[in-house]
């Protein structure tokens, strides 16, 4: 009985400290603006929305990886995926939980755009150097 | 002899370990986060240790039990240190540095002697008892503790993004840690819940790691971010 309260005590923490973890690497990117080529690619205005981030991912597959962000990303897609589940099945009981995720969702949208806009700088400065050679 | 899964998840770990010295270093952040070195590298002379003392006289020695047991309640100690330096840094700016040292001594001394209680009850092998108590407990007061700090680090609005990152890999570390103690208490005969408190042990320097590597002393995030509801 006592191992069972731990055990779930313990899961609604690490959910607590997973979500702003995943909340702490978006905030750190927030700040960054976005090119007008990726504006232009993606769709994204002033503010992204919940439904584009299946799309920056799909064109995330599209570059080169950089070694920097892939665990952040990873963290961010559980993320994604664990609202995406908690929009489906609790919404119906908790409608303020709908527009939570929808935000939620959008900030990370806005994170996998960041993360597109370093890759392709990334993949420019890699043909620069090719170039030089 | 551990299996080969056993012994990738423990080279991984002391690899990662070093990686963060290592970055740190690099980054001139290595006195900064004293502590939090000062663990990592206690626990890779410890696992270089254990896996002597493993090789030369085998995983069922009272040598390796011994060993086990005693450094690993000097490790947790080392980490509680390193907690505590995290209180120092956030409450830093508020010069309450002598409130959280006496608070962690007072703390530490409470552990411990509970530790001594629970244990005195059981007759044998007393010190043995008393360390694997004594690691057990401090666990659980790291993850209360780092719950503390987090809530402060909220109210505070701390902007350290290397700082935030480090306190919530700790929380990640500290919450899995106990989950999987508690699964191991109710359902110790699947084979993957021995994995789960090694690859654990990997995260946390890994995580810590990432941090040093991506961001710098001078990065900062925006606070108002890090709340779930928007304030």
């Amino acid at each position: 009985m006592m191992a069972a309260l731990i055990f779930v005590a313990s899961l609604a923490t690490l959910w607590m400290f997973f979500v702003s973890y995943c909340r702490s690497l978006m905030a750190a990117s927030s700040r960054h603006p976005l090119s007008a080529e990726v504006r232009d690619v993606t769709g994204i205005r002033a503010v992204a929305s919940a439904g584009d981030y299946r799309r920056v991912v799909q064109l995330l597959q599209l570059c080169p990886e950089r070694q920097e962000d892939r665990t952040g990303l990873q963290a961010v897609n559980i993320y994604h995926s664990f609202l995406t589940a908690a929009r489906q099945m609790f919404a119906w009981i908790v409608p303020s939980l709908r527009s939570w995720a929808e935000h939620e969702q959008a900030c990370c949208a806005y994170f996998a755009a960041v993360a597109l806009d370093r890759r392709i700088a990334h993949s420019r400065e890699m043909l620069a150097e090719q170039d030089n050679l | 002899m551990p299996g080969p899964v056993d012994l990738t998840i423990w080279f991984l770990g002391t690899a990662f370990e070093l990686l963060f010295v290592v970055c740190s270093v690099a980054r001139k952040s290595f006195l900064r986060y004293f502590f939090l070195n000062l663990y990592l590298l206690s626990s890779t002379t410890v696992s270089i240790g254990r896996f002597l003392i493993l090789w030369s006289c085998g995983q069922g020695s009272d040598k390796y039990m011994y060993f086990y047991y005693y450094s690993d309640a000097l490790l947790t100690l080392t980490l509680f240190c390193a907690l505590i330096s995290l209180y120092s840094r956030v409450f830093g700016e508020l010069r309450a540095g002598e409130y959280v040292k006496w608070g962690a001594v007072f703390l530490l001394l409470g552990t411990a002697g509970f530790s001594y209680a629970v244990v005195a009850q059981s007759a044998e092998r007393l010190s043995t008892s008393f360390a694997y108590e004594l690691s057990q407990n401090l666990y659980f007061v790291g993850l209360v503790l780092t719950y503390i700090l987090w809530g402060a680090v909220l109210k505070l609005r701390e902007t350290r993004t290397q700082l935030v990152q480090i306190i919530l890999s700790l929380g990640l570390y500290f919450s899995g840690y106990a989950a999987s103690y508690a699964l191991v208490n109710f359902s110790g005969k699947f084979i993957i819940i021995r994995y789960i408190c090694p690859a654990l042990g990997c995260f946390l320097p890994l995580s810590w790691s990432l941090t040093m590597l991506r961001y710098t002393e001078e990065s900062r995030l925006v606070p108002a971010h890090l709340v779930a509801v928007p304030r």
